[in-house]
């Protein structure tokens, strides 16, 4: 079983619309979005839902103010300024509580419940591609790494099952809990970047963090064309670094056409940059045998 | 005052509306960059920097000499950062969230503080005019929030008089709900794709029930389709500014440079931006 993680740091490099189009150029895989917050991949794969389940993440505090005598211990306690007063009694913001049922615990009228927080929906989906697993979580819940986890043990489970040998994987934006839940496991993290401040900034800080937990890194550099020199400081960045350079792709709105059109952009352009991600997946591939 | 500059898909341009704002500003004015993920406002503004401070957590560490290994730490605790098993006792600092339930509860005294560093909080002047305040996550570290909240909790003082701009991370999950909660008005950026408009759907239910006035930039109009501005009428949100879809566009934003810099046009146009938002802001801040 082989799994790639395909990443970006900064948001919006193309990240997405490379999966797609790596999606429909690998065979035997199982897709999954681990971008729980703003999934964006089914836009492009048009899922049909076969099943789909409740995702809870831990726990919540909750004050029954009937019971609550206002004696303010709760908020004393809580490091994280989640309890607001309600008048002469206390109530718990939920943007704010983590779930870490210190106020639960040392609250002299036992007046705090404590149920499981209810945070989105997960599925496992068909796709012309193939199999998929996604997610998507309410608008403003915690964006926890324990989806991003579920989700790839139950892509694992159905590569298993299917007698698939490759999990592919669309990754979330930044360096913290969700990208770092979605490394673990993973044989190679291909880093979506562009030849900007913000795309070499961003480029650099996550694939130190891949670094930090071993993973091997590939880099594609996306709207190369847009600023020679920084696309140079990326390429002398990866030859130092010791990561690979699967391909330069040019900018060029038949990524947005693509979209809207709702396809891969392999699906729609063979010649000029559907040429270029073909000849990505190929460099892709053979480190993923020689691994 | 405080505007949150915000998006749920990433990538489409807050950074760029961010520092044109924080250029064209009409009055004192400081930048917060809140994505302590991938912090790039001071690529684009440059500031000096003048302080680098260390953001900690409290995390446990046990005194196994007074330690009677009687699991209440290890039941309280939610994170799975502290464990019991038979006469040992380990802790797992980076599974830790801080919450300070283990000291609390444990009835031997047997566990103490120690410290794990989140990132740090960078400060300095752009321009010698504009404070610029950077939270910047530890590469490694899983937990953005809390460093969030230490440069909330002190932008305000150090603020002053001065107006805030927020730079927010991308997303609708928690990082970015808090990082709008304090503002007085909130300005998304999208993009007229697929992408940015389902992304910007989701933004708009995810604050919408914080109830603040917002405001929509349409980034790289005339690409893609139109759905963006039907959903912006159907909603009631107004489109307070576009920026074209322009090779040229792209090349400045990749030298680095401040968009509201790239010629008179555009300057007028953030310059615009930048009252109406803040007339927006002492409307909301007063609702």
């Amino acid at each position: 079983m082989r799994e790639i993680v395909i990443i970006s740091g900064k948001g919006g490099t193309g990240k997405t619309s490379v999966t797609a189009a790596f999606a429909h150029l690998a065979e035997n895989k199982v897709i999954c979005d681990l971008d729980v917050d703003a999934p964006d991949l089914h836009l492009l794969l048009d899922p049909q839902v076969v099943r789909e389940g409740a995702f809870h993440s831990g726990n919540e505090a909750v004050i029954d103010r009937e019971r609550c005598i206002g004696c303010g211990t709760c908020m004393e306690m809580c490091r994280f300024g989640a309890v607001d007063a309600d008048g002469e009694k206390f109530r718990i913001d939920p943007l704010r509580c983590e779930g870490c049922k210190v106020c639960v615990a040392f609250c002299p009228e036992e007046a705090i419940d404590f149920p499981s927080r209810h945070c989105g929906t997960r599925y496992v989906s068909d796709t012309r591609f193939g199999p998929m697993v996604h997610a998507q979580l309410f608008p403003g819940q915690e964006n926890s790494g324990r989806l991003v986890s579920e989700l790839k043990k139950e892509a694992r489970v159905l590569a298993e099952r299917m007698g698939r040998d490759l999990i592919l994987c669309d990754g979330a934006p930044g360096i913290g809990c969700p990208v770092i839940s979605s490394l673990s496991q993973a044989d190679l993290a291909v880093v979506v970047t562009e030849p900007t401040p913000s795309g070499v900034h961003d480029l650099e800080r996550v694939a130190e963090l891949c670094d930090h937990f071993r993973i091997k890194v590939a880099v594609i550099i996306n709207k190369h064309d847009l600023n020679a020199g920084h696309t140079e400081g990326i390429e002398a960045m990866c030859r130092r670094k010791g990561y690979v350079l699967a391909g330069r792709l040019p900018h060029d709105t038949v990524v947005t056409e693509a979209m809207v059109r709702r396809q891969a952009v392999t699906e729609m352009d063979g010649e000029n940059f559907g040429r270029r991600v073909n000849e990505a997946w190929t460099v892709i591939q053979g480190l993923l045998n020689a691994h | 005052m405080i505007v949150a500059v915000a998006s749920g898909k990433g990538g489409t341009g807050k950074t760029t509306v961010t520092a044109s704002l924080a250029v064209t500003w009409p009055g004192p004015v400081m930048a917060v960059d809140l994505d302590v993920d991938e912090p790039n406002l001071h690529l684009f503004l440059k500031p000096d920097i003048s302080g680098i401070e260390t953001v900690t957590i409290e995390v446990p560490e046990v005194d196994e000499e007074k330690c009677t290994y009687c699991r209440a730490c290890a039941e309280l605790c939610q994170f799975k950062a502290i464990a019991v098993m038979g006469k040992a006792i380990m802790t797992f600092p980076e599974m830790c969230h801080g919450c300070g339930g283990c000291m609390a509860i444990c009835p031997a005294g047997a566990i103490g503080v120690t410290t794990r560093e989140l990132g740090v909080v960078e400060r300095g002047l752009a321009r010698d005019l504009i404070p610029c305040v950077t939270g910047r996550l530890r590469i490694g570290e899983a937990m953005s929030p809390p460093l969030m909240r230490h440069v909330r909790s002190h932008m305000r003082a150090e603020a002053g008089d001065a107006d805030i701009l927020i730079d927010a991370p991308p997303g609708v999950s928690c990082p970015a709900m808090s990082a709008v909660a304090d503002s007085d008005v909130i300005v998304l950026v999208t993009e007229p794709t697929p992408f940015g408009y389902y992304d910007f759907t989701l933004a708009v239910e995810a604050f919408t029930p914080l109830g603040k006035p917002m405001a929509v930039v349409v980034n790289r109009a005339g690409l893609g389709d139109e759905r963006v501005y039907g959903f912006c009428a159907e909603r009631g949100l107004p489109v307070v500014a576009e920026i074209p879809y322009r090779r040229d566009i792209a090349e400045h934003y990749s030298k680095g440079l401040v968009l509201a810099e790239l010629d008179g046009e555009l300057s007028a146009r953030f310059g615009a931006l930048s009252r109406t938002l803040k007339e927006m802001a002492k409307e909301g801040g007063h609702a």
